[in-house]
C-alpha cells in the first residue's frame, strides 16, 4: 500500500514538469499561434543552468538556497527566450507554417549543440539539494522532501499561472491578443510586448520544469526532444492552448506513464503514443482544446 | 521538360555513369551515399514541396528500411539484395500506412510534430528491445552475405570490396534513375495536381469534392516508401544498422536537404541531398559542432535564401534571361 | 420537384440569430440573388448549404435527396459548388491547372498517378475552352496569384463553374472589383452561366447588378427572407425600400 502512496507522490512530482512544460507550450501557441519546435530545449536550458549553478555553489547548501536555483534557472531561459523572440520569431509571423517550423527547429539544433559546447557530453547531476532536504517517511518508506516539495511548487505554479492570466489586466490582455489579434491591436495593444512577454513567460515556465525534475535526474543531450515528445502527449490529450488540458493532461500522462513503467518498462512511449493516437481518432482537439 | 532541361539530365547521366571509372573506389562509395540519401529527399518531398505537409520523423522509414534488411539477413538468411527491396518495401509501406492514419487528420503543426513524436518511438524500441535489434551495438549487413540480381552476384573473396563498390554503384544509380523517374510521373500526374492543390488551398480543394486525408495518406505511404528505400539501399553501404538511423538528427538531415536544395522544385531535393552527403564529410572533419552549423545555416537558409539552391539558381536564371531577352529584342 | 429546398433551417451564433427559420427553394434554370444589409445571413445560408458550417435545426433537400447532414465532399457530388467572396484560388498553379484541376474532380481523375496531367487532351481542351468563355484565355498559363484582381474573380467562378454542378452559389463575385470591372465580370459571368444552362444563386449586394441580371430577387434581413420575387416586385416592395434604404436602393 505505501508503495503505491509513493507511486502516486512521483507520478504527481512527474506531472507538476509536465504541467509547466505543456502549460508553457499552449501558452505560446494561445497567444501567438505558432508551436515551439525548440520547446524542449528551454526545459533542457534551465535543467543544465539549475544543475550547473548547484555545482558551482558547491556543497554548502542551506535548504532555503533551493529556491534560488530553481528560480535561476527559469530567469535564465527566460531572458534567452525574450532574446530570442523578436529576432528569430517574430520575422517569420507572416510567413507560411513551413517556414516558421523549420525556422524553430533549426534552433532546436542550435541549442542542442550550444549545450554540449558549454557543458560537454557527460550528464551533470545536482542531487546534493535533494539530499539536503531530507526524507520523511511514509508508512516507513522514505521519500525524498524535495520530491514533496516540488509537487507544492507545481500546484503553486498552476494557481499561479491561473490567477495571472484569468485575473490579471496583463492576462486580459493575453486573452484579448490570443482570441483576436487584429482586433486587439485595433483597440491599441502592443501586440509586440505581449509576444515577447508571452513567448518569455512560456519558457520560463519550461526552464522552471527543467530546473525543478534535474536535482532528481541528471541533465542529459537529448532531454529537450525527449521530454518534448512526453509532453506533446499531454497536449494532444489535454488540448492545445487550454491550461486546464495542459494540467488534466499533466496528470493523465504521468498516471499512465507511471503505471506502464511498472509493468512493461520498453513499451512506456510506445503505450502513450498508442493512446495518444486514439484520443486523435476519436477527440482530435482534446479534453479542453480550442476548435481549428 | 524544356529541351535543354533534358539535354542537362543527360549529361548528368552520362557523368554518372562513367563516374566510377575515374573517381576511384572511395569517391564512388561517397556518391553512392548521397544518391541513396537522394533517394530519401525525393520520397521526403513529395510530403513537403508538392503537399505542404513538414515531416520531422522521415528517419521512421529510413530506419525501417535498414532495420528490415538487417532482421532479414540476421534472422531469416536473406541475402538477396530483390528480396530485401521487397521486404522493406512492404514494412516501409506498412508502417506508413499505420502512422499515416494517426498523423494526417490534423493541421501541419500537428503533423510535423506528430511525425517527430512517433519516429522517436520507433527509436525508443529500437534500442530499448536489444535483444533482437541488437541495441546500441546495432546488427552488422556485411557486404560479404549480399548477393544482386538473385544470386548472380556476389561478393566473395579477398578483394570483395572494389567489386562490391563497383556493381553496388550500378545497381543503386538505375534504382536512384527509376526512382527519380518514377516521382516525376507522380509529381506531374492528376494526382500530383491534386495534392499541389491541397497544399495551395485546402479549403478550395475540398470544395472541388475532394477528400483530403486521404490524399495526404497517400502521398505520406508513397513517401514513406520511396524513403525506405533509400534506407534498403544504404545498409549494405554502410555494413552496419543503428539505432542512430531512426534518432531525430537524421530526419533532421532530411530535412535540410530539401532546404538546403529548394523544396519548391523537383531537383532541389536531389541537389540539396547529394551537397549536403559532401559538406558533411569534409565538414566533420573540420569541427565537432556540427549540428550547431546545421541549426544556423537551416536558419540562415530559411531567412534569406528560403528557395534553396536550385531554387535561387532557377529565378536567377530566369532573371537573367529576362534581362537578355529586354536588351535583345 | 425543386432542386433546392430548405425546411426551418436555423443556425445561430449565441444571441445572433444568422439563419432565423428558413424556407428557400430554388428551382432549375432560375438565375437568382439574394440580397441583404451586412450580417442578414446571406452568407451563413450559403455556408450552411454548402456545408461550410452545419445547421441547428431544420433539412436541407436538392431534389428529393435530405444532404443535411452530408458532408463537403458528399454535397459536391449531389451536384452543388460555389465560388467564394474572398477569391480562393490555387494561387502557385497555373490558371489553366487551376480548371483543369476542377475538371478532373469532376471526372474522378484525381487519383491517377501513371498518366501525365498536362496531357490530357480533352480536359485540357475544355480547360482551354472555358477560360475563353470566361475572358481570361489569355492568361492560361500565367500562376494563379499573377492575375488581377477582376481575373481572380472570374478564376474563382470559372473553378466552380467547371464542376457543371446542378446548382452554383456565387458568392459577391463583383465584390472588391472597380465599378468599371464589376458590369464585365457581372456580363461574363451571367452570360456564361445562363448559357450552361445552369442553375445559380449569388449573393450581391450592389441592387443595380441585382436588378440587371436576375429573374428573381431573395431579400433577407435578420435571418429571415423579407420578399421574395421578380425584380420589379422587389422594387416596389415597401418593406424592402423600408430596410434597406440608405443602402443600396
Amino acid at each position: 500500500m505505501e508503495i503505491v502512496a509513493l507511486q502516486v507522490l512521483n507520478s504527481l512530482f512527474y506531472a507538476a514538469v509536465l504541467f509547466l512544460i505543456a502549460a508553457g507550450l499552449s501558452l505560446i501557441f494561445g497567444v501567438m499561434g505558432i508551436v515551439n519546435m525548440a520547446h524542449g530545449m528551454f526545459y533542457a536550458l534551465g535543467a543544465y543552468v539549475t544543475a550547473w549553478s548547484v555545482g558551482v555553489a558547491g556543497s554548502a547548501l542551506p535548504p532555503a538556497a533551493l529556491f534560488i536555483f530553481l528560480l535561476l534557472g527559469a530567469m535564465a531561459v527566460a531572458l534567452v527566450g525574450l532574446v530570442i523572440e523578436p529576432t528569430l520569431i517574430r520575422p517569420f509571423y507572416r510567413r507560411p507554417e513551413e517556414y516558421q517550423l523549420l525556422v524553430t527547429f533549426g534552433l532546436l539544433l542550435v541549442l542542442e549543440d550550444v549545450i554540449r559546447l558549454i557543458w560537454g557530453g557527460t550528464p551533470i547531476t545536482a542531487s546534493g539539494l535533494v539530499d539536503s532536504l531530507g526524507l520523511v517517511r511514509i508508512g516507513g518508506l522514505p521519500y525524498p522532501i524535495y520530491n514533496m516539495l516540488m509537487i507544492g511548487v507545481g500546484v503553486i505554479a498552476a494557481a499561479a499561472i491561473w490567477a495571472f492570466v484569468y485575473r490579471t489586466k496583463f492576462g486580459v490582455l493575453l486573452r484579448a491578443t490570443a482570441q483576436d489579434r487584429r482586433m486587439a491591436a485595433a483597440l491599441g495593444i502592443d501586440i509586440g510586448r505581449i509576444y515577447i512577454l508571452a513567448f518569455g513567460l512560456g519558457c520560463f515556465m519550461a526552464g522552471l520544469a527543467g530546473a525543478i525534475v534535474v536535482p532528481t535526474q541528471a541533465a542529459v543531450l537529448g532531454m529537450g526532444v525527449e521530454v518534448l515528445v512526453i509532453s506533446f502527449v499531454v497536449v494532444v490529450i489535454g488540448g492545445l492552448g487550454s491550461l486546464e488540458g495542459a494540467l488534466v493532461g499533466a496528470l493523465i500522462v504521468s498516471a499512465l506513464r507511471t503505471i506502464t513503467i511498472q509493468f512493461w518498462e520498453e513499451i512506456e512511449l510506445a503505450a502513450l503514443y498508442l493512446i495518444a493516437a486514439i484520443v486523435l481518432l476519436i477527440r482530435p482537439t482534446g479534453l479542453f482544446g480550442k476548435k481549428a | 521538360m524544356s529541351r535543354r532541361g533534358l539535354g542537362g539530365v543527360a549529361a548528368v547521366l552520362a557523368l554518372l555513369l562513367v563516374f566510377p571509372f575515374f573517381a576511384g573506389t572511395y569517391q564512388t562509395q561517397l556518391l553512392m551515399y548521397g544518391l541513396t540519401l537522394a533517394i530519401a529527399a525525393l520520397g521526403f518531398n513529395l510530403l513537403l514541396g508538392y503537399t505542404g505537409l513538414l515531416s520531422f520523423g522521415h528517419s521512421a522509414f529510413l530506419g525501417t528500411g535498414a532495420y528490415t534488411v538487417a532482421l532479414m539477413m540476421r534472422y531469416l538468411g536473406v541475402s538477396s539484395l530483390e528480396l530485401f527491396i521487397l521486404g522493406g518495401v512492404i514494412c516501409s509501406a506498412a508502417l506508413a500506412a499505420l502512422l499515416g492514419v494517426v498523423c494526417v487528420r490534423h493541421t501541419r503543426i500537428f503533423f510535423a510534430i506528430l511525425t517527430l513524436a512517433l519516429s522517436q518511438v520507433l527509436w525508443t524500441l529500437a534500442y530499448k528491445f536489444f535483444w533482437i535489434t541488437g541495441g546500441t551495438d546495432g546488427l552488422r549487413v556485411p557486404f560479404s552475405q549480399l548477393t544482386l540480381l538473385g544470386g548472380l552476384v556476389s561478393f566473395p573473396g579477398a578483394d570483395a570490396f572494389a567489386k562490391f563498390i563497383t556493381y553496388y554503384y550500378y545497381y543503386v544509380l538505375v534504382v536512384f534513375c527509376a526512382c527519380t523517374a518514377l516521382m516525376w510521373l507522380i509529381v506531374h500526374s492528376p494526382f500530383g495536381k491534386t495534392l499541389q492543390a491541397i497544399r495551395d488551398n485546402e479549403t478550395r480543394a475540398r470544395f472541388l469534392g475532394v477528400r483530403i486525408w486521404r490524399y495526404r495518406w497517400l502521398a505520406f505511404v508513397v513517401s514513406g516508401i520511396f524513403t525506405g528505400l533509400a534506407g534498403i539501399l544504404w545498409v549494405p553501404l554502410n555494413g552496419l544498422v543503428t539505432p542512430d538511423v531512426l534518432y531525430w538528427p537524421q530526419s533532421g538531415k532530411i530535412v535540410f536537404f530539401a532546404v538546403l536544395g529548394g523544396f519548391r522544385n523537383f531537383a532541389g531535393p536531389i541537389v540539396g541531398a547529394v551537397i549536403f552527403n559532401y559538406l558533411e564529410v569534409y565538414a566533420v572533419a573540420v569541427t565537432q559542432y556540427w549540428q550547431i552549423t546545421l541549426g544556423l545555416v537551416l536558419i540562415a537558409l530559411v531567412t534569406f535564401l528560403p528557395a534553396g539552391i536550385v531554387g535561387s539558381a532557377v529565378r536567377l536564371g530566369g532573371r537573367l534571361k529576362k534581362k537578355g531577352s529586354e536588351q535583345f529584342p | 420537384m425543386s432542386l433546392l429546398r430548405t425546411e426551418k433551417l436555423k443556425k445561430h451564433f449565441g444571441e445572433t440569430r444568422a439563419v432565423d427559420g428558413v424556407d428557400f427553394t430554388v428551382n432549375e434554370g432560375e438565375f437568382l440573388s439574394l440580397v441583404g444589409t451586412n450580417g442578414a445571413g446571406k452568407t451563413t445560408l450559403v455556408n450552411l448549404i454548402s456545408a461550410f458550417l452545419l445547421p441547428d435545426s431544420g433539412r436541407i433537400f436538392i431534389g428529393d435527396r435530405d444532404i443535411t447532414h452530408a458532408s463537403v465532399d458528399e454535397r459536391i457530388h449531389s451536384g452543388i459548388a460555389r465560388s467564394f467572396q474572398l477569391v480562393n484560388l490555387f494561387d502557385d498553379l497555373s490558371v489553366l491547372d487551376n480548371v483543369a484541376l476542377s475538371i478532373f474532380a469532376r471526372e474522378g481523375k484525381t487519383k491517377r498517378i501513371f498518366a501525365l496531367a498536362d496531357r490530357d487532351a480533352a480536359v485540357a481542351q475544355e480547360a482551354s475552352g472555358l477560360l475563353e468563355q470566361f475572358g481570361i484565355g489569355g492568361k492560361a498559363q500565367a500562376a494563379a496569384r499573377d492575375l488581377a484582381q477582376g481575373e481572380r474573380k472570374l478564376l474563382d467562378v470559372a473553378i466552380a463553374y467547371a464542376l457543371r454542378p446542378k446548382l452554383l452559389f456565387l458568392d459577391e463575385p463583383t465584390s472588391g472589383v472597380s465599378t468599371r470591372d464589376k458590369a464585365q465580370i457581372m456580363d461574363t459571368v451571367s452570360s456564361v452561366v445562363r448559357g450552361g444552362g445552369i442553375t445559380a444563386v449569388v449573393i450581391e449586394h450592389d441592387m443595380d447588378v441585382v436588378f440587371k441580371y436576375s429573374d428573381r430577387v431573395v431579400v433577407m434581413h435578420e435571418g429571415r427572407f423579407l420578399a421574395d420575387g421578380p425584380p420589379e416586385e422587389i422594387r416596389r416592395n415597401s418593406d424592402v425600400a423600408k430596410y434597406l434604404l440608405g443602402t443600396d436602393v
